[in-house]
């Protein structure tokens, strides 16, 4: 395999393999706040800056595991690292702006069980990424993950005026949105190979 | 944990395999309160590793595990996990499951292991699960978890089937690897593909919402 440059890592993450359109990562509040354009970006700034705090810590979760030999507890220690940082931002909301914290509700703790995150803490471990891949990494997840919460955000406010059939209202249709943006990203592949 | 709390839980699953609300706490995760179809939850996994059926399958019967377990834990254990630190504690103990679960599906097979991927460890942050023990297993006895996990893991493991299935026939015409389709159809090479997942996933909430609405008139 080619060496990767930390441009294509960042490309990778965040436009070719998108979290949300490629790897189906984070969907639950892809699908839950993704209704106003102004609570997706802030979703999106509250899960980027988690996902960059824990890939960081994982990094040095797995250096220790790998040096005591207990890769068993890996998924156990990277889940306690990732709900400690969410309680971290919690608080950190409530205390800085507590009508985001309310316009998030639910969807703040649950940032905790949001898969996109423990799955960039897997994958850079998988892929062997060093603490600078994993930082780049990180903010391209972040990056793809808001990209595609803002996107869908600004079509679901459009189509809000729009005249659909009762049947289609809801999660469907947001499923067939993503699934058309999905199409659209897999015209990125290819991006950034030489 | 103490002989006397398994004790009173399994007196309490007797009494509830008695009485005819038990088999409520069942079926209400195969239809009524669909996990997949109806609550819309744990769809990372849902759309990820549906490609195929037996994938599907093997992670419907993996979820299903990790639910069971961790629905009997949480529920023989509820008297003791203060309220502070109860969804700390409760994805302790799915992460546990995971764990297990993980190897020993490495140990069944190597194959699948390589096809669910990371997909096996992302069961801890399954939406549905750690909902089951903060909604119904942290408050009901031993017997009555242990149905509802069964009952939502049968209903989530349907979900998948159901996806996998469309998706693998009409993405590679075949079913559990077996040709099914004669050889001049042209594969939908899209079902195979991320946007595949979202499509059919989305035409099951239509079919499901036509039903309700249906239903609802009549």
């Amino acid at each position: 395999m080619k060496e990767e440059t930390l441009w294509y890592i960042f490309l990778n993450a965040s436009l070719i393999n998108n979290f949300v359109l490629a790897y189906f990562l984070g969907i639950c509040p892809f699908l839950g706040v993704s209704g106003k354009m102004e609570t997706a970006t802030k979703m999106g700034g509250a899960v980027t800056f988690v996902m960059i705090i824990s890939s960081v810590c994982a990094y040095g979760i797995h250096a220790l595991l790998v040096a005591v030999n207990a890769p068993f507890l890996q998924l156990i220690s990277y889940i306690v690292v990732i709900a400690s940082t969410v309680q971290l931002v919690e608080m950190f909301i409530k205390k800085m702006s507590p009508t985001l914290f309310r316009a998030l509700g639910i969807f703040l703790p649950l940032i905790t069980t949001n898969c996109a995150i423990l799955g960039l803490a897997l994958f850079q471990t998988n892929k062997g990424y060093g603490f600078v891949e994993s930082f780049v990494y990180a903010l391209g997840a972040g990056a793809g993950f808001t990209l595609a919460l803002v996107l869908i955000a600004g079509l679901r406010e459009q189509l809000n005026l729009a005249d659909v059939p009762n049947v289609v209202k809801g999660t469907a249709l947001t499923l067939l949105i993503a699934g058309i943006l999905s199409l659209t990203f897999m015209g990125f592949a290819g991006l950034g190979s030489q | 944990m103490s002989d006397q709390s398994v004790k009173k839980g399994e007196s309490g699953f007797l009494a509830t395999l008695k009485g005819s609300p038990s088999t409520d706490e069942f079926i209400k995760g195969l239809w009524k309160d669909n996990p997949v179809f109806v609550q819309v939850l744990g769809m990372c996994p849902v759309l990820a590793v549906s490609n195929t059926a037996i994938n599907a399958l093997a992670m419907g019967l993996a979820t299903t595990f990790v639910m069971l377990m961790s629905n009997i834990l949480v529920s023989s254990l509820r008297n003791f996990i203060p309220k502070q630190v109860r969804i700390a504690s409760y994805i302790l103990i799915i992460a546990t499951f995971v764990t297990i679960t993980d190897y020993m599906i490495a140990f069944i097979s190597v194959e699948l292991h390589k096809a669910l991927g990371a997909f096996i460890s992302l069961i801890v942050v399954n939406c549905l699960i750690l909902s089951r023990a903060e909604a119904f297993a942290s408050k009901n006895t031993i017997g009555k978890s242990i149905l509802d996990a069964l009952g939502m893991g049968v209903g989530f493991t349907f979900a998948l089937f159901c996806l996998g299935a469309v998706r693998e026939i009409l993405g590679n015409g075949t079913f559990f690897d077996m040709a099914i389709l004669p050889g001049s159809f042209q594969e939908w090479i899209v079902m195979i593909l991320p946007a595949g997942g979202f499509f059919t996933l989305a035409i099951w909430l239509l079919i499901f919402n036509a039903a309700k609405a249906k239903k609802a008139t009549a």
